[in-house]
């Protein structure tokens, strides 16, 4: 049986995830051995165990180094994003092929999707530690630290420093919140009038869906079920999305409080963090807010003195899959599996967790509940438009200059949040992520609302001086790694798209390919199995109709063999140690 | 899915047999619904739905799936023992599929000949999950899984080496016979029906799509 255990039969707080975590840790790597061991503590198949290991890129088969650096390839805060390849710079320097550990066990470098720190620079992970403001300079002196083995602990401090700037307060960001006052308020009023509050303050979903929250609270409430569960969705995952990470440091109380009101409303005793593996850092002050949460009475048994309310949240780390964000594949990884989307319907809202009713909500979206439960449907319903009431919080970065947290209201135009974060000569913006819409400048008057411009919160910038099709080729890449690939349009799909874009940036692609394109992209879009191949092709349709000339300056007008048949050759001549006249085909 | 193979409508299908809880993951069998498009395999049947099936451009659709699996694996159909039997190639004929259409992937994927009687060629898998839920849910094994992510996927064995010769599948298995195609076969079975008179030598996959099922198979 494919089992729903994510935890160990010996020590029952242990998630299968932390476990291999532990592990990979431990090992740098996680063997055969250790699976078998794993598969017997947690009672599972080998199989499962293996599953697991080889979905998630944290973690790995064969032995990391002791320093193992993860370069973000965002474009925003990627190894590419400047002027210069930073990860061939460090590459060149410690004698590194980037994939593969140095002999000698030291070093290993590698690259991964977007690691939230867009506003803070080109960023790295080292042995899961975020560093940002990367340049030259400093790449030579991380080189020097990894040479010298000296340890982390011993690195200068503020190479580690993340720098939070707040350039636009709204709703959200201005109040002041003082934990419990949702509580006591929520307690007060009981679970019906909580409910018909959210219900009234119109409140959508922050993730990017935008699902009525209340709803969703209403239908898992009334869905029968041994337990309900409240999952809070901190899988950040979109590149150039890092509102989270943001409120995950700022707002913790709030969340959970969020998170709190929740289970009250909908009468669930457990709630659950999904952390985004590369958010781990936050993990010790996370747990932190949780501990003193509790010893408020917060949490726990007999919430504020409440006889009957027992809730607690645990927090569970992800390990680097993009497809964990979608609710479905997130249940699944929460249950020690793969993170594979589920066949929707049933919806998590009747069978979610364990089957069980589970409502899951983005950060923000909980965040912004705490803060209705406190202050009503009425103030929050002040801000926004009609069918987007309140405030939305983005992540701005890219070519500006005040790259950062951005909180307003619902209904703000475009061209507004780039006079407010002052990028000049902007070609376009890329507005949800990847998965999200390309607007050209002809479009800024448009709004970020529901009924417009739909985002979770990613919002990048793309200066005049940026080759869009390079954007596209990245955005190919991304979604070619992060298919999960249980479907063939998107397992394959994705693939054909990275390398269709490559061809034809590589001066190879003809107008036969742009047709290509187009189709593959649309049957992609239609015939996928979840949200990441509905959305996968979104920024390349949008390429192709609003900056068709990135693609037609590359084309070439004649037949064009798909690949240099004298590069294919290249092997052949290194083996045979050939490079005369002969061995060419020119 | 079974609602329509019921009523005698092909819907072409791949990773779906009748008997088996359904996965949706080949993606041959999308239909219409309305605007929305959706895997019949795991789509419940609702009384007065309007559902377009066999369309010009559903078919499309289809064969550009099965021409899909075709380049991302290493079908070798000529010299396949599977040839003629092969579901993946009698969807080929079926769709009117007359090349592969996309560049081949030449993906590595490993052979794994350790068992004495079976032989497991990832090369030709279709990840269609079908030897999973047969050995997991009517074998009652479990020695199928697939691991990996995107065009990594791959099939493992669930024995300590990874290894089928050191798993419990056996020959009698449901999961060692259903696979569509060349993936997993039976040692020592290959080319013995001649050409001309080889399953889809003598029917349409829609044919045989029609009449089988888990149930049937118990049934004889």
């Amino acid at each position: 049986m494919i089992n729903s255990c994510p935890h160990n039969s010996d020590s029952p707080n242990e998630h299968l995830l932390h476990r291999l975590y532990a592990l990979q840790q431990q090992f740098l790597h996680i063997s055969p051995e250790s699976m078998q061991q794993v598969a017997r503590e947690f009672n599972l198949p080998v199989s499962q165990v293996v599953s697991v290991v080889e979905f998630y890129s944290f973690f790995y088969t064969q032995p990391c180094g002791r320093f193992h650096v993860l370069f973000s390839n965002c474009t925003s805060c990627g190894y590419l994003a400047g002027e210069q390849n930073l990860m061939l710079i460090l590459c060149q320097q410690l004698q590194v092929i980037p994939g593969k550990t140095r002999s000698d066990g030291l070093i290993s470098i590698d690259e991964t999707s977007c690691i939230g720190l867009c506003d803070q620079g080109a960023s790295l992970l080292i042995n899961g530690l975020p560093v940002t403001r990367l340049n030259p300079d400093k790449i030579a002196e991380i080189a020097q630290c990894i040479t010298t083995e000296t340890p982390l602990a011993k690195w200068p401090a503020k190479w580690f420093e993340i720098q939070d700037t707040v350039h636009q307060r709204s709703l959200l960001l201005t109040e002041q919140f003082i934990p419990g006052s949702a509580l006591q308020k929520v307690l007060t009023q009981g679970a019906d009038e909580t409910l018909s509050t959210i219900l009234q303050s119109g409140l959508c979903g922050r993730g990017g869906a935008g699902f009525n929250t209340g709803k969703k609270w209403q239908l898992c409430r009334e869905a029968p079920g041994n337990a309900h569960y409240v999952v809070c969705n901190a899988d950040e995952g979109e590149p150039g999305t890092f509102k989270d990470r943001f409120l995950l440091r700022d707002q913790a109380n709030a969340l959970f409080e969020g998170m709190t009101v929740c289970a009250f409303v909908i009468g669930a005793e457990k709630g659950f963090v999904y952390l985004r593996g590369e958010y781990r850092y936050l993990l010790d002050h996370l747990h932190a807010v949780l501990n003193q949460s509790r010893q408020q009475g917060l949490l726990g048994q007999n919430i504020l003195g409440h006889a009957n309310f027992h809730f607690d949240i645990e927090i569970v780390v992800g390990a680097g899959a993009y497809i964990c964000g979608e609710e479905s594949a997130l249940i699944e990884s929460l249950e020690g599996k793969p993170g594979i989307p589920r066949i929707r319907p049933p919806f998590p809202v009747t069978h979610g967790y364990l089957g069980q009713p589970t409502v899951i909500n983005n950060v923000e979206t909980l965040i912004a509940a705490a803060h209705i439960a406190i202050h009503g449907s009425t103030w929050f319903k002040s801000a926004g438009t009609e069918k987007s009431t309140g405030s939305k919080i983005l992540s701005v970065s890219g070519d500006c200059c005040s790259p950062g947290i951005y909180e307003y209201s619902f209904g703000v135009n475009i061209q507004q949040v780039l006079d407010d974060c002052h990028a000049h000569n902007v070609q376009a913006v890329q507005i949800g992520g990847p998965a999200g819409k390309l607007i050209g400048a002809a479009d800024f008057n448009r709004t970020i609302s529901f009924e417009d411009v739909s985002t979770g919160g990613s919002f990048l910038i793309f200066g005049q001086q940026r080759n869009l099709l390079t954007i596209n080729r990245n955005f190919a890449r991304f979604f070619a790694h992060e298919s999960c690939g249980f479907c063939t349009p998107c397992r394959v799909g994705t693939h054909l798209l990275k390398n269709n874009l490559d061809k034809i940036a590589n001066g190879r692609g003809t107008a036969y390919d742009i047709e290509e394109l187009k189709q593959l992209s649309q049957l992609i879009q239609h015939h996928s199995h979840c949200g990441l191949g509905h959305t996968a092709a979104n920024h390349i349709l949008d390429s192709l109709q609003h900056f068709p000339q990135v693609f037609e300056a590359k084309l070439k007008q004649h037949f064009t063999a798909q690949f240099d048949l004298d590069q294919a050759l290249e092997t052949a001549r290194q083996v045979t140690n050939r490079d005369d006249a002969a061995a060419h085909l020119d | 899915m079974d609602a329509a193979l019921a009523a005698e409508v092909y819907i072409p299908h791949l990773c779906h047999y009748p008997g088996l809880t359904p996965s949706g993951n080949c993606r041959l069998c999308v239909v219409e619904i309305g605007s929305r498009s959706a895997a019949a395999c795991i789509t419940p049947a609702i009384t007065g739905q309007e559902i377009r099936n066999n369309a010009p451009e559903l078919n499309e659709t289809r064969k550009a799936i099965t021409q899909m699996l075709f380049v991302e694996g290493n079908h070798i159909c000529p010299s396949c023992e599977k040839t003629g039997n092969c579901k993946l190639q009698a969807m080929g004929y079926y769709l009117g599929m007359l090349e592969d259409h996309f560049p081949q992937f030449y993906q590595r994927r490993e052979i794994d000949a350790s068992h004495a009687k079976i032989l497991l060629d990832r090369g030709r898998c279709i990840l269609c999950d079908l030897c999973v839920r047969a050995s997991r849910d009517v074998d009652g094994k479990n020695v199928f899984a697939i691991a990996g992510r995107g065009t990594g996927a791959h099939l493992i064995v669930n024995s300590p080496t990874g290894k089928l010769a050191d798993s419990t599948v056996e020959t009698s298995d449901l999961a060692a016979t259903i696979c569509p195609v060349g993936a997993i076969l039976i040692k020592e079975q290959g080319y013995q029906v001649p050409i001309g008179q080889r399953i889809y030598d003598q029917h349409t996959i829609r044919e045989i799509g029609l009449q089988e099922s888990i149930a049937k198979k118990n049934d004889d």
